[in-house]
Parts: structure tokens; sequence; C-alpha cells
């Protein structure tokens, strides 16, 4: 049964990566839902956020055609309970007295105003993105768009600092044994 | 930080006391740091001032010219798989890159260490659709394991340092780096250090001291195991391992196609090959075994048949060097992660010895009735043609102890099946990606890279003409390599399943064919033709008393089957004899 998981992918800050990577999904048949990437909290990491609804086992292996990639460092596979996970959306709104009371209920900001038209900023949970776009549609909606999710995992450090700690010991290991 | 890559940003410091040389000129000295000899290539506009910088290193490296840039990059995996180096190519950009393409899937999916230079256009010019500008590394990314674009001289050396390094360890595979012209003519301090970590790769996992017990528990308990070889314990040089980890437990083995030769044919624990036109019984055997011992292989779907059918009463021990096969068609009861040469011994220390003689005679059963339904008649020098089999067994006879290359099809199967092998490395067939036109190419770069060994090349009319413009580079290169040509006039495997699956309709695999004597004479190649039984040895013997290249056709029987055969996606064990 297909169940959503959010990947990150830690790469080297190189170019390309995003093609390497996205290549994988398209050879092993695996639909992007969306996509996010970004500098990580470590220098010159590169972090990747990558939402998916398919089989687990199908993206297990996915996961690890990821990581094979030369120039990736670390993948993670979450499900949507792992992790805090948030999106940004922004409206193009038709003005109305209806659409401005609706934005004071649901706690939207409002970034322009315009004498035709208002635009509209929503972060949150993809339902909840979703749900304001149901709720403004029948005023009339110019224009919409929507960021990737982003995740954050609860656990208070980078995973990666592990595999990094690991890389490194053993990257100083080999060094030793060759200064013998 | 200690480790980190080359980067596309930091400038460059002058160093006073090394060499100050060209970008290509870097490229050379790189590839003889890194111990190359042979070179197969094709110049063309990008790659120009790379090949004015070999001109210099003529009597350091051998440059083989090709006639097709697929060739060369066929012709490299024929020299790595012989030799175990990696095998080098230069092309130019464009169509020469482009042409590549085929290649690098080839050893993408067969594990084959290439490392491809590739010229581009000058940065300046990049991204403007240029002459002979292709996006090379986006095309590139999914046929190879690791690629990267060069724009500055001084980042040459560590780039090919990289190239070499990520081509050869762990999985090997093929690496292209893309060098643009201004990056060749550019010049830099020249110092070259072979790479051997880079922290985002790490292609030997540490051996898991608990996978190891469950598998010794596993084998000592199993009472039908059969052990699965693998290219895999080829490309780890564990020929020896593999031997003594069969030989304590007395477990019976069977190879994959390209697994062959790392077990000789005639060790008594052989019991044939894998796959859909593989042997008898260790297809039929395979719904008996309780344990299956995978080293070094990755349960492609002409091994396994029906994935959900295979071995579906054995527990699976895989060993295996790619994290990503584990698990990735059948699922492995205890994955073994890691290199073969280092897990079959600690196995073979902790295992009990055993034998398993009552079960090894299940699998001879097999094989006589394969012998006798099968074998023997396609070997026996009757009928009114003269057959595939037979022209295998003759060969294999004859050249005792020969390279086999093959191309692809029935000739492949036949000849992978009825050669004898003695020694490891003695078979270089495209197995994954089934790439008509790969044996010609490939033979010459077998030859070239163990011109000690006899190489015999089978190939059928229709594979031949793929790539038969490298019966030049045969001429021009004096490579001496036998071609036996099994001339049906079909395209045989797919007529094969015309045949059986598609009610005799034999759509465009008929093939109306040149007059394979005038091309041998057009490239200077010593020709024969057999058409009757009785020729057969005579006609193999002068193949083989001539020196150098011989294209000897033998005219087969048109309509031949290969069995036994499983049908596409049946289980394993609905091996047909016929």
């Amino acid at each position: 049964m297909d169940r959503e998981f959010i990947i990150t992918i830690f790469s080297e800050n190189k170019v390309g990566i995003l093609s390497q990577v996205t290549t994988v999904f398209t050879h092993r048949n695996v639909n992007i839902e969306s996509i996010a990437a970004s500098p990580s909290a470590i220098e010159g990491i590169h972090k990747y956020t990558i939402m998916v609804k398919n089989d687990p086992e199908r993206v297990a292996n996915l996961v690890k055609q990821i990581e094979k990639k030369v120039d990736v460092l670390k993948v993670f596979c979450y499900t949507p309970n792992e992790v805090v996970l948030q999106q940004l959306a922004l409206y193009k709104v038709k003005r109305s007295r209806n659409v401005e009371d609706m934005v004071r209920r649901h706690n939207v900001r409002i970034l322009e105003i315009h004498d035709e038209y208002i635009v509209l900023e929503k972060t949150g949970h993809k339902e909840e993105i979703d749900e304001l776009y149901q709720m403004l549609a029948p005023h009339g909606i110019y224009q919409f768009v929507c960021s990737g999710q982003v995740a954050i995992i609860k656990s208070r450090r980078e995973l990666l600092d592990e595999y990094l700690k690991y890389v490194n010991a053993k990257y100083q290991r080999m060094m030793l044994q060759e200064n013998k | 930080m200690a480790f980190s890559g080359f980067s596309d940003t930091s400038t460059p410091q002058p160093k006073k006391d090394l060499p100050r040389i060209s970008g290509s000129e870097a490229v050379i000295r790189s590839f003889l740091e890194e111990g190359v000899e042979t070179i197969f290539g094709y110049p063309g506009g990008a790659i120009i001032p790379v090949y004015d910088a070999l001109y210099s290193y003529r009597d350091k490296v051998n440059h083989i010219l090709v006639r097709h840039e697929q060739c060369a990059i066929h012709a490299a995996q024929g020299y790595a798989r012989a030799t175990g180096k990696t095998g080098v190519c230069i092309v130019t950009s464009g169509p020469g890159a482009t042409n590549t393409v085929t290649g690098l899937a080839d050893a993408m999916l067969d594990s084959t260490p290439v490392v491809l230079i590739s010229g581009q256009v000058a940065s300046n010019t990049l991204g403007t659709d240029a002459f002979q500008e292709i996006n090379f590394i986006e095309i590139t990314n999914s046929v190879t394991k690791w690629n990267c674009q060069v724009k500055r001289a001084e980042d040459i050396p560590e780039a090919i340092a990289r190239a070499f390094y990520i081509a050869s360890s762990g999985r090997p595979g093929p690496v292209v780096v893309d060098i643009t012209k201004d990056a060749q003519n550019g010049l830099l301090d020249f110092e070259y250090k072979p790479k051997k970590f880079i922290r985002s790769y790490q292609p030997y996992a540490d051996i898991d001291n608990d996978q190891i017990s469950e598998a010794v528990r596993l084998i000592n308990l199993a009472r039908k195991p059969m052990a699965l070889i693998g290219q895999g314990v080829i490309l780890a040089g564990a020929e020896r391992e593999l031997q003594d980890f069969l030989e304590k437990s007395g477990i019976p083995a069977a190879s994959t196609l390209l697994g062959l030769s790392a077990l000789p044919s005639d060790h008594p624990l052989y019991v044939g090959m894998l796959g859909m036109h593989g042997n008898y019984a260790p297809n039929i055997k395979n719904r008996d075994c309780d344990l299956l011992i995978a080293i070094g292989m990755r349960f492609d779907d002409r091994v396994t048949g029906d994935p959900s059918k295979f071995g579906i009463n054995a527990k699976i021990i895989h060993m295996e060097i790619d994290p990503a096969e584990i698990n990735k068609i059948i699922y492995a009861d205890v994955p073994v992660l890691g290199d073969v040469k280092q897990s079959l011994p600690m196995i073979t220390e902790r295992i009990s010895k055993n034998d398993h003689t009552e079960w090894i005679n299940e699998f001879r059963v097999c094989n006589n009735i394969e012998r006798e339904d099968i074998i023997e008649p396609a070997i026996e020098r009757r009928g009114a043609h003269l057959r595939m089999g037979e022209v295998v067994d003759a060969v294999s006879k004859e050249f005792d102890d020969a390279i086999l290359v093959t191309d692809v099809g029935q000739q492949q199967m036949f000849a992978s099946k009825y050669f004898r092998f003695k020694r490891t490395r003695s078979i270089i067939t495209s197995g994954g990606l089934g790439t008509m036109g790969f044996g010609l190419p490939a033979a010459i770069g077998a030859k070239i890279g163990a011109p000690e060994r006899e190489v015999c090349l089978f190939v059928g009319d229709g594979g031949l003409q793929m790539t038969s413009q490298e019966l030049g580079t045969i001429f021009q290169s004096n490579v001496g390599v036998k071609i036996i040509l099994m001339n049906n006039g079909f395209l045989g495997m797919v007529r094969q399943w015309q045949e059986l699956f598609y009610n005799k309709r034999y759509s465009f695999t008929e093939l109306v064919n040149p007059d394979f004597e005038l091309l041998a004479k057009a490239n200077r190649i010593a020709y024969r033709c057999v058409e009757r039984h009785e020729d057969l040895d005579d006609a193999v013997r002068e193949m083989h008393s001539t020196p150098g290249a011989f294209l000897l056709e033998c005219r087969v029987q048109r309509e031949e089957n290969v069995f036994p055969m499983v049908p596409a996606g049946a289980p394993v064990h609905d091996i047909r004899l016929e």
C-alpha cells in the first residue's frame, strides 16, 4: 500500500546533484510529490527534502539507489510523524469583503493589497494550505504558488553528524596506517 | 577539512617546484600515474589538444584508433574484463560523446571499470548550442557511476584521480570526465595525488560479524544448499576464496553468465549456468533448495524468472558489495554486505566441513538428462547442416584455455554453455544490457589486454554487422582475434521467440547478408568458410595455426533453437528441454 515518506538527502554542494537525484526517481519509477533544496546546518553540505507517496519497499530501495550516488553523503527516510513538516503558499485573490473576513479568521498574512487583488501568505501543513485554497476558490484565485514541504526531524541533532564522525574516523585510521 | 572535494571557486596557489604543463598534458601524465598502458579513442575537434599531448607520449601509451566511439568503450570493457585493470577511452564532444552512451550503459549494468575522457566546447561557449556541444553530463547521469565536468586546467589531475578511484573501487563502473577545450589548453602546476578517500563515497562496508554468524548457522543447517556465483567473485579477485568455501562446505555451485570461469568448468562442485537459457540442473533444482547462497550477484530477471517463485523453499544468504542490490529483487534472509574476498574466508573459517554427496547426485542426474537430450545431439556431427553447438565444442577443444568473447543472441548462449573454462576472466559478454555489436570491439580490447592468450569471438551475422567497421581497427592495429561467425541468415534469438511465442511470424528477422569473405578480404583478414561437419575440425585448426586475425564463417542451420529455456516470466523450475 502506498504511504507518505519524507526523504532527506545530504550531498556535497556541487553543480548538478539535483539532476542526479531526480534521475534516480525517474529511473526507479517513483513520482516526486514535492521537493525543496537548501543549505543544511553543516557548512558545505546541501539538503534536499523530497516527499513521495509510494510502496514502502520501493521507497527503501529508492533510498539506497540515491545514496549510491557518489556525491551524496547520506539519505534518511521518515514517516510524517517523525518530523515537523511545513510548507508555504501564496494566493493572489480578488478583493472582497468575504475574503478579508476569511483572512482574519485563518491566521493568514497579507503581503500586498492592490485595488483589484490581495496577496496572501499561508504557512502550515499541506492540508491547511489545501483547505484555504478551497475556501478562497469561489471568490476567484488569480494566481497560486506553493513551496515544497520542508521537514525538521524531532530528534535534537542532525543525524548526518554521526555519519560524518564515522567517515572522519575511517579517514584518520587510513592516514595512520599509511604513515606507518 | 582534510578531505574536502575539489571546488569550482578556490583560487589555485602557484607552486614553484612543480612542472608547469598544459591541461592536455596533465590528462596524459595523470594516466601514466595511474599505470595506464592502453587507451581506446577517436579524435575530434574538442579533444585535439589532448591528442596533441598524446603525440609526445606515443612511446609510453599505446593508443588504439577505433572506427566508432561506441567501440572505444566496448574495447575498453573487453580490456578491463580480460585484465582486471580500468579501461580508458578518449573521445571528442557532441557526437563523439553521444556515441559512447550505449557502451557506458553496458559497462554500468555489467559493473565494468571504465574511465572516459570526453572533450567539451570551451567554457565561454557552454550553453550556447555551440558546434558539437552537447550536455554530456546530463545525458550520462543514469549510465555512469560518476561524472564531472572540468572547466579549469588546474582541476584536471584531481578529477582524473577521482575518476580512477571511483571506477575501480567497490562495485566498479564507468565514469566520465568531460573537459572543456580551454581547460585542456590552460596551464597548471602539475601534481598528482591518487585518490583513496572521498567522504561521500564509502565503497567497502565494514563486515558485520552478526551477519557472518547467521550465515554460518544457516550453512551448517542446510541439507540442500546451492551457491550462486556472480561476477562479484571475479571483480573481487576472490576465486581462491570461493573454492576454499565450496570445498569445505561441499556445496554445489552454479554460475551466472558473468560469473562463468570464476570456478573451472570441470570442478567437481560446479553444476552449470543459471538463467533463462542456462543449464537444466541449477534451474530445475532451484525449487528443491533449502538454502541459496548468492555470492556477488544481483538476481537479474534472466536469472530469477518469476522472482516470487525463485528459491521458494529456500532461505537466501546474499553476499554483495552494493547495498542497493540487497532486497532489490529477492528478499535476503541474511544479507552479508561487503567485499566477498573478505567475507567468504570469514564464513569458510567458521563452517563445519561437510559434503552433500546425495544432493549433488541429484544435480548429476539432471546434468545427465540434459547431456543426453540436449548437449550430445547439439554437438553431434550429424544432420544436414552445421550447428552452433558443434562449432563451439570444436573451437573449445582446439583452443585450450582461450578467452571467450561473445556477442548477444543464440551464439552467446551456445558459447557460454558449451565452452569449457579453465581459469578466471575467461568470459567477456554483454550480460545486463544485451548489446548486439558488443562482441567484436570487446574482443579487440581483450586481445590487446591479454596478448599472450587466444581470444575467440563468437558472433552472429546480425551482431557482426552492427560493428563490422572494427575489422578495420583489427587490421590497422594488428589485433589477432579469432572471429567465429555463426551465420544463419537470421536474427536467431528473436526468430526463436517468434517461432515459439508469435506463431512463426518472422517479422523482419531474416537478413540478406553481404559476402563475408569479401568483407574479410577488404580488411585484409584471413578467412575461411565452413558448411559441412567433416570440414569443421580442419577449419578450426587452420584458424588456430594462422597467425593473427581470422574470420571463420560457419554457415549453420537456419532455424535452430536454444534449449533448455525458461519461458519469460515463468518460475525457473518450469525450464523446458524442448
